[in-house]
């Protein structure tokens, strides 16, 4: 596409609504790719999933196959999955450790963990050509940036841009408020993740995670499915059913509880909800772990830490995050119609087992791939995605309390907890970085 | 372009082999794992036809959602288990890809009758095929048995046909109305594949 479709662009994307081709125009996909997962920062991965030198993980930043790796001097790299000779790619598989070395499968040419190249077999036909080993065209060639922020490591394809921190913004908070949580201040990958795809634009999976009117709605199924069981078990027992069974039930909650949840958006896309489970029962494990957790950081800090409301943070473009329980979903679109998510589940470093348990029931019953929750959502953008494909219509709409939720210095706030706030706020996003080249 | 002087070639006599280069750098690689045989239980003709009855009644069951009863094929402290890897030796305390004990099975067969369950509309159908019947282990006191079998089902929806294959191991109880599953382990062969949607109901 050439710059005449810049203005294009401009003109899919209005303050309340948003033209189709959004998210059903392959070429308006490949754009994407390069403008926006191709330039700002994309999450790759966590820095406990490679814990020893030679470890690495291989995943999608944009259209981009990369391969994170630990060095042997500790560093965290990313790297691009491709050998410099002949192109082969260096990793076919998804995890392992490569021992000392990155080995070619096609002519054996050897690297080191940081990429650059260390030999290759019969060296000597090189000389007099413009071949040299220290010549960085004949190394992997490292992403343009990696950073980490509390062990989650991003990777920007750009050179350009601002760094992760200025660029998170108010989401710093996702990665902030899950380590917070962790005695320790820290946390630790659950290998190993669930892969989902899902057959729709990758825009309908955020916009989703944050729309605080579908909830009741589509998972009213499972959450009157959840509550039946609950009271039975509770009337059996007669003590409380765990509270996995809540997770679920919660979803029948009424449309007026749904909208006292506040939602916020923030510079770069990013966005926030807040939470609607109560986390915080008086059983025995809530106890013993709030007193690990005031032992670690005092009650004034203690009470700060859990006090903060939570449902998702939505890290734009590539991350929802449920920091109240160490979870998350990264975002990795296949094409315009396809969309992968690889889920991850996080240890709170220092945090009773039970905690971690409790984690982990939602967890199961939200993110495997066996979901009843999910099932619902999935099922629903693939409904969008194949309406938005069809000439019954041009737009999608996006006027539920448009025009009245208040802002101060770039951080929006939503009006009612209902409002269509983040999925405003996002396309607005999405139109600066496409029609900017991603320069922001 | 600039031209690109080329220098003449010096053929040289080239030494060593792509294996000696490679263990050079890596060393000897190393053996490979043992695994220890499949254990494999002598049983009467009778029981083997028996075991093989049950397993095929419980996916017939499954195929034609007849709910009840699939809920009666388990002990009361029974559990459906499907974990995230085949490496997996525990699911208590692990992600999995189904653990359920009853009570859950009931949430997933309330969800799937419900008349506001979005993605059953239509619902999917589904057949089983299972096979490659080897009894593990027969307990001759209890009646007991472990089984390892085949599976391949078909699940149907919305002009869409998926295909899942794996192995199933059953511990099932004796009792007097019969077997009754006090785990079943279900490894699909794509396990830790991404899902294209997800499983609706147990495989």
């Amino acid at each position: 596409m050439d710059g005449s479709v810049t203005g294009d662009i401009r003109a899919l994307v209005e303050p309340d609504r948003v033209h189709r081709k959004c998210y059903t125009d392959p070429d308006i996909f490949q754009l994407e790719m390069q403008n926006i997962h191709e330039k700002t920062w994309i999450y790759v991965g966590h820095e406990s999933q490679v814990k020893n030198p030679g470890d690495y993980y291989t995943t999608l930043v944009g259209r981009q196959p990369m391969i994170m790796v630990r060095a042997k001097d500790g560093k965290v790299h990313v790297l691009y999955n491709r050998c410099p000779h002949r192109g082969a790619m260096l990793c076919p598989d998804r995890h392992g450790n490569t021992g000392q070395t990155f080995k070619c499968s096609y002519h054996a040419w050897r690297f080191n963990l940081d990429g650059s190249l260390l030999k290759v077999p019969v060296a000597e036909q090189y000389e007099g050509t413009r071949f040299d080993l220290a010549d960085k065209q004949f190394h992997m060639k490292p992403a343009e940036r990696t950073e980490s922020y509390r062990g989650f490591v991003f990777a920007s394809l750009s050179h350009d841009g601002p760094d992760l921190r200025t660029h998170l913004s108010g989401a710093i908070r996702a990665f902030d408020d899950m380590c917070d949580r962790a005695p320790e201040g820290e946390v630790e990958i659950v290998p190993n993740c669930f892969r989902v795809i899902q057959k729709s634009n990758w825009k309908i999976f955020l916009e989703n995670q944050l729309d605080a009117v579908h909830p009741s709605i589509v998972h009213e199924s499972s959450g009157r499915a959840a509550l039946e069981v609950e009271k039975d078990i509770e009337k059996r027992t007669g003590k409380k059913a765990p509270l996995s069974y809540h997770y679920i039930s919660a979803f029948t909650e009424p449309f007026f509880r749904w909208d006292t949840l506040n939602t916020m958006g923030f510079p770069n896309g990013h966005c926030t909800l807040e939470g609607y489970m109560g986390l915080r029962p008086k059983d025995p494990d809530t106890l013993e772990y709030e007193a690990v957790m005031e032992k670690h950081y005092g009650k004034a800090r203690t009470e700060e830490i859990l006090g903060v409301n939570l449902h998702h943070v939505l890290v734009y473009p590539c991350l929802s995050v449920q920091s109240p329980l160490q979870q998350l979903r990264a975002v990795r679109p296949l094409a315009h119609d396809r969309t992968l998510t690889e889920i991850w589940h996080f240890r709170l470093k220092g945090a009773p087992e039970a905690i971690y348990r409790r984690s982990l029931d939602y967890y199961y019953l939200v993110n495997a791939p066996s979901t009843m929750i999910n099932a619902d959502d999935l099922d629903n953008f693939w409904r969008c995605h194949t309406g938005l494909s069809s000439q019954g219509g041009d737009w999608v709409s996006f006027h539920r309390n448009a025009g009245q939720d208040p802002s101060k210095d770039g951080v929006y706030t939503s009006v009612t907890g209902m409002s269509e706030l983040p999925m405003r706020h996002m396309m607005k996003t999405w139109a600066d970085y496409m029609t900017n080249g991603g320069r922001r | 372009m600039t031209e690109i002087k080329f220098a003449t070639a010096k053929p040289n006599k080239i030494q060593g082999s792509a294996t000696e280069w490679a263990e050079q750098l890596d060393g000897a690689p190393p053996a490979a794992a043992k695994l220890p045989p499949l254990p494999v239980a002598k049983v009467a003709q009778e029981l083997q036809t028996a075991v093989e009855q049950f397993l095929y009644r419980q996916a017939e069951i499954l195929d034609d959602k007849h709910w009840d009863e699939w809920l009666e094929l388990f002990t009361a402290d029974g559990h459906y288990w499907m974990p995230a890897s085949e490496e997996q030796t525990k699911a208590d305390g692990m992600p999995n890809i189904f653990w359920e004990d009853l009570d859950l099975m009931r949430v997933r067969i309330k969800r799937v009758n419900h008349p506001r369950a979005w993605s059953q509309k239509p619902p999917h159908r589904t057949c089983h095929v299972v096979s490659n019947v080897v009894i593990e282990k027969h307990d001759p006191a209890s009646g007991d048995v472990v089984v390892r079998s085949k599976f391949h089902m078909a699940e149907f929806r919305r002009d869409n046909v998926r295909h899942f294959v794996g192995k199933y191991r059953h511990e099932l109880k004796k009792t007097k109305d019969g077997y009754r599953i006090k785990l079943q382990r279900v490894d699909p062969v794509n396990a830790e594949g991404p899902y294209e949607y997800v499983l609706l109901t147990w495989l």
